[in-house]
């Protein structure tokens, strides 16, 4: 449906892409008593490291095979398979994710080849797993990367088997990154209405949801997705993926095992919704429960209450390709129209984002898009503030990273309850920049009058004002 | 950048650690157990508040779309900094050799768009590695734009991120230091009886504004500061801090190369300082006078200082009373260990330990005056190490940077930020104010001991309550 559309330009200017490398590094983030190490220079990681402080407010356990000068020049291969011992003796981990950089990739590094060495000369180390994952930050963006990761996952960890079924109440989810720890969260009370028991891989949802542990202090996630679990999702009855982005982890997946496989382009709005509830049921031979019914409710109350705020409302959209998606779906099923959409890089499923044209550009474009198309919200990560403020209209944050407002993590987009919540925030966001008419004054009312001007706000039914 | 050059700029006379070749000078990072930037970060972090010139990262995503303005800098006027500009290389432009082209156009492109006073343009680990010619790339730029196009070659394999630091003040000392004559002061802005002394100010980045608390008190005393690398600074102001006639280096060891070559090749003598903490202030303001040997100044210095801290004495005095006694374990690295010491004493407090991981011997020499010889110093900071000591030393807070505020917060403990991402300004007599009250804050949070005890319901018995009522 949409036409994608790159305009060539030297300077990229305010980048709305993030590397893959780090995007990888999320989902070994997503898994239990992990700790990533990418393949670069230290800063690469160090990099990578504050970019996800500030976004989950958490401590970030990431580290790095710290390339310098000679290991650039003369081999790095050594950086990797210490750096891999080091981690191993010190912080024990289970699993260590091991993604490459530009600049490692740029030397040529067979990483996969140095994960082998390492086997060979540290026996003792077998028991943690180490998942090397190619991602040079010259092609893809943060999606692709932890895109890439998750096969990597798959591939690693899932056994060739024909169990399906063998556990029968487990169905497992695919999450792409587009999924905030709040979209997990709600995932996973969906799934259990039905009674059955949801394998979320990789779980952010656990490890990054923001939650104190009775230690002071571990050098690894905090939760995620556990390894044994992961490899016995084989024995899944389902597998339900989440974002197109991870179709290859899913073809692995159901190559692998044979598990029946659902997959939907995100949870985002009624359809989708509808479409997930409809399969839960199926799957499970449940039907719908009535707390997912009122639910249901609740959200068809709140899209004919917003639909006065999100008619004709004209958004500008800057995001990753899945959550460009989900979020343009939304809004064009409640009236709005997408006048710019612009993403860092390209995907599959941009072709079928309702709008005319796709972007494949930065904040800069989105900007001048937005601006020539009279856009009247902005929908994009904490960058979009600047842009937001100059254009003079809201901004609904989303994606990565967000960093100017405490809790961005927390919130999700899918299901029913997310998504009324996702339409009260835009409803009001448009009012809070309504615009009354300005007072007309006849030319035959000439008699002094107390105040002149506009009239005070109106407080609206139903709208808490600040 | 050849190794020689490297090993020449990590070789900086005027920096303490120098001496302490035992250390072995530099050492390698450690593979899967190092913590910090790399040189990229430092140039950036020490050149990017220069807010009238175009800054372009010439690399693949990860530099820019990474990092980009997460820096709490602030400007009083144009914003250049806060872009994000980069060549965004793809595999294509690197396997096909188009890198350089591509970052010619980039950089008209930014001259065209933002008319900017001059274009930085950063090397990244890959264009490094790929043999880029960046500087003769530069200067035919310059050539063919007319405005100054400065190569910063700060890779980030080539080291640490001080080493960034110490690379970008070489830049700015070979490149742009000295190469324009400052304007006169104007008339409307002289006053009869003071005298304007042109000072620079080197590594104050004026985080979170904070510079300008104090920059009033430089005003009302007659100094003028011609350049500043690079808090609020602008490209023309850079150009001639050759011709300040005294300059000061805050909290910092890393950029003591521009501060020595300044005084070599200008004859510019320099101090070290800090305004944190009310006696650091003073003993900075003091310190300038001193170097400037003018005797009015002097005298109004002191009495300007007498003002301040009386004033500063009186608001402080109640926070004071709350925070005496208070134990801090400090962990900032470098030279703020010494300059925050000297603030919390200033408020009462106790150091119980500081961190001395990026610190110089002249660091712990000063630690050691200010703590006693028997000061407890840690050298390893890693998350566990801390908390161990915090819990031995019974403090009452942490104070370190923004990368281990989160390791505070599992840790259920009070914490204060003072490295680059924090949020409020510390500098100065006013920013102690400042820093006392998030000090309080902290400390004395109601959330600790509600984070801290057990659930109602931990330890007992499902039912006990029912059985009891029964």
């Amino acid at each position: 449906m949409a036409e994608i559309i790159r305009t060539p330009k030297p300077l990229t200017v305010s980048p709305l892409k993030a590397s893959p490398a780090i995007g990888a590094a999320l989902a070994f983030l997503g898994m239990r008593n992990s700790l990533p190490m990418l393949h670069g220079a230290q800063g690469c990681t160090a990099f990578g490291k504050v970019f996800f402080v500030r976004h989950f407010r958490e401590p970030i356990p990431l580290q790095t095979t710290a390339m310098d000068q000679i290991a650039t020049v003369m081999s790095a291969d050594e950086n990797v398979i210490e750096g891999l011992k080091t981690i191993c003796e010190k912080n024990k981990p289970e699993v260590i994710g091991l993604p490459t950089t530009g600049l490692s990739e740029t030397q040529g590094t067979d990483i996969h080849r140095l994960v082998r060495e390492f086997r060979a000369k540290y026996p003792e180390y077998a028991a943690t797993v180490v998942i090397p994952v190619n991602t040079p930050d010259f092609a893809g963006c943060f999606e692709s990367g932890f895109a890439l990761a998750l096969d990597a996952i798959v591939d690693t960890l899932v056994p060739e088997s024909r169990h399906v079924g063998r556990r029968r109440r487990q169905v497992n989810v695919l999450a792409s990154s587009m999924l905030t720890p709040g979209d997990i969260e709600a995932v996973k009370e969906w799934i259990e209405a039905f009674g059955l028991r949801p394998l979320v891989v990789p779980d952010i949802g656990d490890s990054l949801d923001g939650h104190l542990i009775d230690k002071q202090h571990s050098p690894l996630t905090l939760g995620g997705a556990p390894l044994a679990e992961i490899a016995a999702m084989g024995e899944s009855i389902a597998t339900l993926v989440i974002g197109r982005s991870i179709s290859a982890a899913a073809d692995r997946l159901e190559a692998r095992t044979g598990v029946p496989t659902f997959r939907f382009d995100h949870l985002i709005g009624l359809d989708a919704s509808d479409r997930f509830s409809q399969t839960l049921a199926e799957i499970s031979g449940v039907a719908v429960p009535a707390k997912i019914e009122r639910h249901r409710a609740q959200l068809q109350d709140a899209m004919v209450d917003t639909h006065f705020m999100t008619g004709f409302l004209r958004v500008a959209l800057g995001l990753e390709p899945d959550l460009l998606k989900g979020l343009a779906d939304l809004l064009v099923s409640m009236g709005a129209t997408v006048v710019t959409a612009v993403t860092p890089a390209r995907a599959g499923v941009l072709e079928s984002v309702p709008c005319e044209t796709v972007r494949v550009g930065d904040l800069d474009d989105l900007e001048k898009s937005a601006a020539a198309n009279g856009a009247q919200l902005l929908v994009s990560n904490s960058h979009g503030v600047e842009v937001a403020n100059r254009l003079g209209i809201s901004l609904l944050r989303a994606g990565f990273p967000l960093y100017d407002q405490v809790g961005g993590y927390a919130r999700g987009w899918s299901g029913y309850r997310l998504a009324r919540q996702a339409l009260f925030d835009v409803a009001n966001l448009f009012l809070g920049q309504h615009h009354d008419i300005p007072a007309y004054r006849s030319i035959y009312r000439n008699y002094p009058d107390s105040s002149t001007g506009a009239r005070p706000p109106q407080a609206c039914a139903g709208v808490v004002r600040h | 950048m050849r190794t020689s050059d490297i090993a020449l700029l990590i070789d900086e006379p005027a920096c303490a650690n120098n001496a302490n070749k035992a250390k072995g000078g530099c050492m390698r990072p450690k593979p899967g157990a190092t913590a910090g930037g790399c040189p990229f970060d430092g140039a950036q972090i020490t050149l990017f508040p220069i807010a009238d010139v175009a800054h372009i990262v010439h690399g693949p995503i990860a530099c820019t779309g990474d990092s980009w303005d997460n820096r709490g800098t602030r400007t009083s006027g144009p914003a250049f900094h806060r872009l994000g500009m980069t060549t965004d290389l793809s595999e294509q432009d690197i396997v096909m050799g188009r890198n350089e082209k591509k970052l010619f156009h980039a950089i008209r492109q930014a001259i065209d768009t933002y008319s900017p006073a001059a274009v930085f343009v950063y090397a990244t680990c890959v264009t490094a590695m790929i043999g880029e010619d960046l500087p003769a790339l530069c200067k035919d730029a310059a050539a063919r734009w007319g405005v100054p196009v400065i190569p910063v070659d700060a890779a980030g394999f080539y080291g640490s991120k001080k080493l960034g630091d110490r690379i970008a003040g070489q830049t700015m000392f070979d490149h742009v230091i000295g190469t324009r004559e400052p304007d006169p002061v104007p008339e409307s802005v002289q006053r009869p009886g003071i005298t304007v002394h042109d000072v620079a100010m080197i590594a104050e980045y004026n985080i979170r504004g904070e510079f300008w608390h104090v920059a009033p008190l430089f005003d009302e005393l007659g100094l003028r500061i011609v350049g500043s690398l690079s808090g609020d600074a602008r490209f023309r102001e850079v150009q001639t801090m050759h011709r300040a006639k005294a300059s000061m280096v805050v909290c910092s060891n890393a950029l003591l190369n521009v501060a020595r070559q300044l005084k070599e090749t200008w004859g510019v003598p320099y101090f070290e300082g800090s305004f944190y903490g009310v006696t650091d202030t003073s003993n900075a303001l003091r310190e300038f006078a001193r170097l400037l040997g003018d005797a009015d100044l002097i005298a109004r210095t002191e009495a300007l200082i007498a003002r301040e801290e009386a004033r500063a004495s009186a608001q402080l005095a109640p926070w004071r009373e709350r925070l005496a006694g208070k134990r801090a374990l400090l962990y900032t690295g470098g030279v703020k260990s010494w300059s925050i010491i000297s603030a919390l004493r200033d408020l009462g407090m106790e150091v119980v330990a500081t961190g001395v991981r990026k610190s110089t011997e002249d660091d712990k020499e000063r630690i050691r005056d200010l703590l006693g010889e028997d000061a407890h110093m840690i050298e390893d900071g890693n998350p566990a190490g801390l908390l161990k000591v915090y819990n031995e030393k019974g403090a009452d807070v942490l104070i370190a940077g923004g990368r281990n505020l989160y390791t505070a917060m599992k840790a259920r403990i009070p914490f204060l930020d003072v490295n680059q991402e924090r949020e409020y300004a510390y500098a100065g007599y006013a920013g102690m104010l400042e820093m006392a009250r998030q000090l309080a804050l902290t400390i004395e949070s109601p959330v600790w001991p509600a984070v801290r005890k057990p659930a109602p319901w931990a330890g007992r018995i499902a039912g006990e309550a029912l059985g009891a009522a029964r």
